[in-house]
């Protein structure tokens, strides 16, 4: 696994039309994932299968981590999608509409089959789990700790508003007990989380305003389904100079003071302890990754 | 495998390509219509012929309609047509198509 890789943006692309997948690395998400779920019509999912696995092979996706949303538990499709997206080589599924920690760790006994029926290392192919009813949202840290080989786990608010009977609105109210349970759950399991798709692209304050806000909440990134949303969602989680800057002198001031026995301190106007440190290297962590700091904090 | 029925597959939208295979007894006939004819209909034909050889396709009739499809796209294409006229929909061979 890969827990320091930027996963910002995971932009879905529609397996079934080859115009989509044939070059959507020019627009550098940091994931692509191929999909052969919803929005793929059932009589063309095994065109979609077979379009996905010459993707994989034959495209170069430019180091951008490809993975595969496959159909769901419920359908007679998902084996054979499985046995595909790791015959071509996708770093991970996405298992749509995990219910239980059972769910996971089924697809990740057909994956590990898969690995040794392609001759594919054991063990390196990543799953994804995408909670879309209460159900799953209750049972978010079984489901979070079921595999060592969950990636993460990821809200889709499509399913889930319409189980809860509720209403979609642009503020996300109806979706903030999924999102901090989520959270809570990722955080506590060690694993990355993932907010669901803005679906309204004429809209783009309102992507903004909802980016931010599940920056501000924790989420390591969001799932698009526009490439105008990836530059806006990158823009928005790498850290500022003015972020970067402060992380540094948080660092450096601990690190300095810890010798002398001071506990607590004041850098740049505010009181810090030991206990900012970690957020301060994850600032300059996530700045690194991006681009924009290049020191030896981190 | 023996084809049991026509199948088609594909669209004929940009980047795409269309492929109706057809049974017959009297070898492998390739009929290709493409965007790009000029450039690039010879590598496409041969493209066809070497995914019919590793499918073992040797008698049949394949119309193809290439709106610029890539290669990777013009392979899934006819194998899918393929696997649609044989009707089988689980335990593809991966490995198998290159």
């Amino acid at each position: 696994m890969t827990p320091e890789r930027l996963r910002r943006t995971m932009i879905f692309l529609n397996t079934q039309r080859a115009a989509l997948v044939k070059d959507a690395f020019v627009y550098q998400p940091d994931c692509v994932i191929f999909d052969l779920e919803d929005a793929v019509a059932q009589r063309e999912k095994d065109a979609a299968r077979i379009q996905m696995y010459h993707t994989l092979k034959d495209l170069d996706y430019q180091g951008i981590e490809r993975w595969v949303r496959i159909n769901a538990l419920d359908s007679d499709l998902f084996q054979e999608d499985i046995r595909a997206a790791v015959a071509g080589g996708a770093e991970g599924i996405r298992l749509p509409k995990t219910e239980t920690a059972e769910d996971v760790q089924m697809v990740a006994d057909l994956v590990a089959q898969a690995e040794v029926a392609f001759n594919r290392p054991v063990g390196t192919t990543m799953v994804m789990a995408a909670l879309e009813s209460p159900l799953a949202i209750l049972n978010a840290y079984e489901i979070a700790t079921s595999s060592p080989r969950l990636m993460g786990i990821a809200l889709s608010a499509g399913d889930y508003t319409r189980t809860m009977h509720a209403k979609r609105t642009v503020k996300g109210l109806e979706l903030f007990g999924a999102r901090s349970q989520l959270l809570l759950a990722a955080r506590a399991a060690g694993v990355m989380a993932f907010d669901t798709v803005y679906t309204d692209t004429d809209n783009p304050q309102g992507f903004i305003d909802e980016v931010k806000m599940i920056r501000d909440l924790g989420f390591d990134g969001k799932s698009c389904i526009s490439p105008k949303q990836i530059g806006i969602t990158h823009d928005i989680f790498t850290p500022d100079p003015k972020e970067v800057l402060h992380a540094q002198h948080v660092i450096q001031a601990v690190q300095a003071n810890e010798a002398k026995g001071v506990g607590v301190l004041t850098v740049d106007g505010k009181m810090v302890d030991i206990a900012w440190v970690e957020g301060a290297k994850r600032t300059l962590k996530l700045a690194k990754a991006a681009g924009s700091y290049r020191g030896e904090l981190v | 495998m023996q084809l049991k029925h026509k199948a088609i597959a594909g669209t004929l939208e940009s980047s795409d390509a269309q492929i109706i295979l057809a049974p017959n007894d009297g070898g492998l006939h390739i009929d290709l219509t493409s965007s790009v004819y000029e450039q690039y209909g010879t590598q496409i034909k041969q493209l066809l012929q070497q995914v019919c050889r590793q499918l073992n396709i040797e008698n049949a009739n394949i119309r193809v309609v290439d709106k610029g499809a890539l290669d990777c796209t013009l392979k899934a294409r006819l194998e899918t047509a393929y696997f649609r006229a044989i009707d089988q929909k689980v335990d593809i061979n991966w490995e198998a198509l290159s």
